[in-house]
Parts: structure tokens; sequence; C-alpha cells
């Protein structure tokens, strides 16, 4: 166990580095130099020079990673081009509406997904589980901005429950900033709820099959004890596995989402940071969603490792 | 077996029709369109679906059937050429790594493949088309890029069964050496597997497109794109649900298509995995 571990933390920073260098190998062939794009086209070499300079960027391109990498280890993301504020509290900030975002999408996503799976799985090949599978499979072809859009439609513009986009910020109240993540998280929790559903009913039915199945049947169990008994246990790595990608695909990939709700969260920074030449700001940001993912990834290896011993030598 | 038979085309026959129709009304758009999409007719515009304009127009007074098919081309082209290139440049990486399995290549290889996996699709898709300027091509890259893990992974895992069957070591013992394994007796073997992912990627691929027109990233206008067709019809759903509805429907139905059309295909090709 300590081996495995030690070998996936050396893979894990290896990764992260690699990582680090295409990021800013990336962000130095954008076009337009963050300079000059913040003076305007009337400023003067001068001037550009001089800001160039105060932002670090007369320095060569080795000089200017070390000390973008240095930073980050010490938690300083570097100063935002535009707004002149550093990148780390601005990232805090979005992450508040973010991460409860993420967690809440995730969350209603298992909610509708395991009763979902479990049912179908249970009553394999029946009338419920061809209703389940078609919704899943609409589910995952229905784009989640469209269906985005129908929400607002409806909640927001016909009946007027919620309200059609923004975020009043979480000092109105934890409830009235759930109430505005909730056409969101709804929209960002169909498609997922329908993947994991799927994956659930699907990994179900191949434990199903097991031998130890049959065998708990053998000994008397019913189909409902050996279901929830043995097989669900063994049928959720790799349901893990999705909810584990799932919430870092949330945590960015809400990009879309947000846009459609004018929420202030992290993808939106990325997407009007990358719009405005605030490069720093990019760089530092995809730099944390690819620890995010990493991180997730490695804590879900990790606790299969710990599950099952035969995880450890397949590596 | 006349279950099994029933079930063994209850996703492929669907599927197909579906995927036939996108495709045909995608080629059918070069040569013959309702009407023409680049012309504006504000006279004509948010028309509700009438026996003229079979699903009304939008808000230049352009025939939304004529745009949905103009759009199906760019849809269905940028999601094909994206698949291409996962299949063109992850096949040989995965048959690669699964020929030196467990070498430094192969891990090389399965490392890289971890590396573009770690990145946050969607946000990276976003960063090279804003590098690159937003273009249909550029967001082909950007989502043929992600394409590429998908199949090295699915490759080596498959060959990987392949490499320990005996009729592999007859044609070592026959002398070939693991490229012309890999191309005459792995590849063929996995091709199934290939198939099946292909499709499903595609329709990731028309998913991935629609997210990026709609955000303004994927084909530029005049060039008509589904996903392009829904933003511009946001601010109006109240006014013309229409406009709405039809571009989210065709989404819909060619990626709910193209997912029956792999389940169908998977059942019908790998007779293992279909359970009685």
């Amino acid at each position: 166990m300590l081996f495995y571990f030690f070998k996936r933390i050396g893979s894990l920073l290896a990764t992260l580095v690699v990582a680090s260098v295409v990021i800013f190998t990336v962000i130095e062939i954008v076009p337009g130099d963050p300079a000059s794009y913040m003076l305007g086209l009337n400023a003067s070499d001068d001037t550009v020079n001089a800001l160039k300079a105060e932002l670090g960027l007369d320095q060569g391109r080795v000089m200017r990673y070390v000390d973008w990498v240095g930073g980050m280890l010490q938690g300083d993301f570097g100063t935002s081009y535009t707004y002149r504020t550093p990148v780390a509290e601005m990232v805090a900030e979005r992450l508040t509406v973010s991460l409860p975002l993420a967690g809440y999408a995730l969350s209603l996503a298992i909610l509708l997904a395991f009763p979902a799976g479990l049912f179908a799985a249970s009553r394999r090949g029946g009338a419920a589980d061809t209703v389940i599978m078609g919704i899943t499979q609409l589910g995952v072809a229905i784009p989640n901005f469209w269906f985005a859009m129908w929400l607002v439609l409806l909640f927001a513009i016909k009946w007027q429950w919620f309200s059609a986009g923004g975020f009043p910020g979480w000092d109105a109240g934890f409830w009235v900033g759930m109430k505005a993540l909730s056409l969101p998280a709804i929209a960002l929790a169909l498609p997922q709820a329908s993947i994991l559903a799927r994956v659930l009913r699907s990994s179900l039915l191949d434990v199903l099959n097991e031998d130890y199945v049959r065998t708990a049947r053998a000994k008397g169990l019913t189909r409902r004890q050996a279901l929830w008994g043995h097989a669900l246990r063994n049928a959720m790595i790799p349901v893990l596995t999705i909810i584990g990608l799932q919430f870092s695909f949330l945590l960015a990939g809400a990009i879309i989402i947000e846009n459609v709700f004018f929420l202030p969260g992290l993808g939106r920074l990325v997407f009007q940071s990358i719009a405005q030449r605030d490069l720093i700001v990019v760089e530092s940001v995809i730099m944390l969603l690819v620890f995010a993912v990493v991180m997730v990834t490695f804590l879900v290896d990790l606790a299969y490792a710990w599950v099952d011993p035969r995880m450890r030598r397949s590596h | 077996m006349a279950a099994t038979t029933k079930s063994r085309f209850r996703n492929l026959v669907p599927g197909a029709v579906l995927v036939c129709i996108f495709f045909g009304a995608a080629v059918l758009s070069f040569f013959y369109t309702p009407f023409d999409v680049e012309k504006f007719n504000i006279a004509q515009r948010m028309l509700r679906p009438d026996a003229v304009h079979w699903l009304g127009t939008d808000h230049f007074g352009r025939d939304i059937l004529s745009m949905l098919m103009v759009g199906a081309r760019t849809s269905l082209a940028v999601a094909f050429v994206a698949v291409s290139i996962g299949i063109v440049v992850g096949v040989p990486l995965g048959l690669m790594a699964a020929s030196y399995r467990g070498r430094w290549l192969d891990e090389l290889i399965m490392r890289g493949n971890d590396l573009v996996f770690a990145f946050p699709a969607l946000v990276i898709a976003i960063m090279i088309t804003a590098v690159f300027g937003p273009s249909a091509v550029n967001a082909i890259i950007a989502i043929g890029i992600f394409n590429i893990p998908v199949f090295a992974r699915l490759t080596r895992g498959a060959a990987l069964g392949i490499w320990n069957r005996e009729f592999i070591l007859a044609a070592r013992v026959a002398g070939k050496n693991s490229v012309r394994i890999s191309v005459e007796h792995i590849l063929p073997n996995i091709l199934n597997l290939l198939i099946v992912q292909g499709t499903i990627q595609f329709s990731l691929g028309i998913l991935a497109e629609a997210g990026l027109s709609y955000v303004g990233l994927g084909a530029q206008p005049p060039t008509p794109s589904w996903g392009r067709m829904l933003a511009d019809s946001q601010t109006l759903t109240n006014l013309a649900p229409h406009l709405a509805l039809f571009p989210g429907m065709v989404i819909v139905l060619s990626v709910l298509g193209l997912n029956l059309l792999g389940d169908g295909l998977r059942d019908w090709l790998d007779p293992r995995l279909r359970r009685e």
C-alpha cells in the first residue's frame, strides 16, 4: 500500500509539472500583448514598457515561469492585469458560487440517479426499466443550456417562481442564495443524473451476474436482499469514478450554464479573462482546475486501493 | 429467439433512421434548401410555422427549416472531423502502447493520456478557440484533441486482451513483427469497439459544437449553426418559443439517433455483450 501510495504521488506531481508547462506555453502563444491591450491603441512605447516592467512581463520566459509556479506554491496566484487585484482573492470569491453550485447539482444528480438506477436494475427488462432507460437516453441527449432556457422561460418568466439569472450573494441569506442556484443546478443535474443512472444500472447488472450474488441467493437471500447487501457495494466502483469526474467537470464545466444565468462563477471568470487578455488569471485558474481534477482522481484511486487490494497491483 | 431478434434491432433501426435523416438533410442542403439562408426578409420575421415556412422564420425572416438543414452540415462536419482526429491519432497510439505494454513507451503514452484528461475539456476548448480565434476549424481542433485519449485508452485496453490470445502467438512464431501484428490481427479484432465508441464520441461532438457555437466560439455568421440559432433565440423565447424549440430538438434528435445507433451497433456486432 505504501509503495502504491508513493508511486501515485510521484505520477501526480509529474502530471502537475507537465500540465503547468503546457498551460504556460499555450498562454505564451496567445496573440496580443497584455500591456498594450490594457493601455489601448494610443499608448506610447514608454508607457507600455513601464507597465510591462510593473507586471513582470519584461523578464525572460523561464524566469516568468519560475516566478509563476513559485508564487502558486506559496498561495500567490499573481495579480490580475485588468482588475489589479490578487487572483487568489478573485478565485476565492468565484468559488463561493461555483463550489456550492457543483455540490448542489451533483447532490441533485445523485438523488435522482440512485433510485432510478436501482429501480431499473432490480426490474431489468420490465416496463419500469424501459421507461427509465428511455428517459435517461433523452437526458443524455438534451444540451443542458437548451434545457436551461426552458427552465427560465417556464419558472422565471411565465410563473415567476425564480429569478431568471444573477446571484444576490450569500449575504442575502442562505436560502436566497440556494434559490438563485436552483435552476442552474437543475439544468446541470439532468444530463449528469442520466449518465449516473445508466452507469449504476449497468454496473449493478454486471455484479448481479457474479458467482457471489448467486451464492447469496442460494443461501436464501431474496433478490432484493442480495441487491442491497452484496451487489450495491461492489457496483459502486465505476459509479464513484463517474461521481468524481462529474464533480470536477461541474466545477469548471458549468461555464455555459453560468453564461445562461449570468452567474459569477469560476467558468465565467475564465471566459471573461480570456476575452480581456487577462492571461495571468486564465493561467492560474486553469492550473487550479487541473489540480482539482488530478486530486479528485487521486483520492478516488486511493479509496479503491484502500478498499480493494487487487487495485494496488493493477497499476 | 424472436424476442432476441426484436431487441437486437430495437435501438439499431430508429438510430440508423434518425442518423440517415440528418446526414441526408445535410447533403441535400448543398443542392437545395426551401429558402436562401443568407437572405434577410424583415417583413416576414418571426413567423409561426405555416404551409410556406414549415418551421417558421427567425428574427431576420430567414426560413428555419433551411437554416437547420445548412446547420446540420456544420454540426455533422465538425463532429465527424473531430472524431476522425481522435481515431487517426488515438488508435495508433493505443496500438503502440499495447504492443510495448509495461515498457516506458506504454507508460509515456498512458501518462500523456492522463495529462489530457486532467484538463477541463470545455475550458480548454474555449481557450483554444480564443487563442486562435473563433471558427469552425478551431472548434474541430479543440474537440478533436479530447477525442485522442479516449480512443488511445480504449484501443490499448482492448488490444491488451487480444495480445494474450493464441493466434497472436502463432503470428509471432510465423515471424511477423509487432507493427504487422497490430495492423493485421489486433486492429480487425477491436474494430467493432472502435465503431461503437466512434458513434458515441460523434454525438458528444455534436453537443460540444452546439455548446461552443452557443457561446459564440464555433462557426461564425453567416454560416448557420444549431448552437448559435439557440443563442440568437434566447432573448426571444417569450415572444417566439419556436425559435428555441426547433434547433434544440434537432440537436436532441441527432444526439439521440447516434446514441441509439451506437447501442444498436454494439448489440449487433458483438453478440457476447448481448444479454439474453
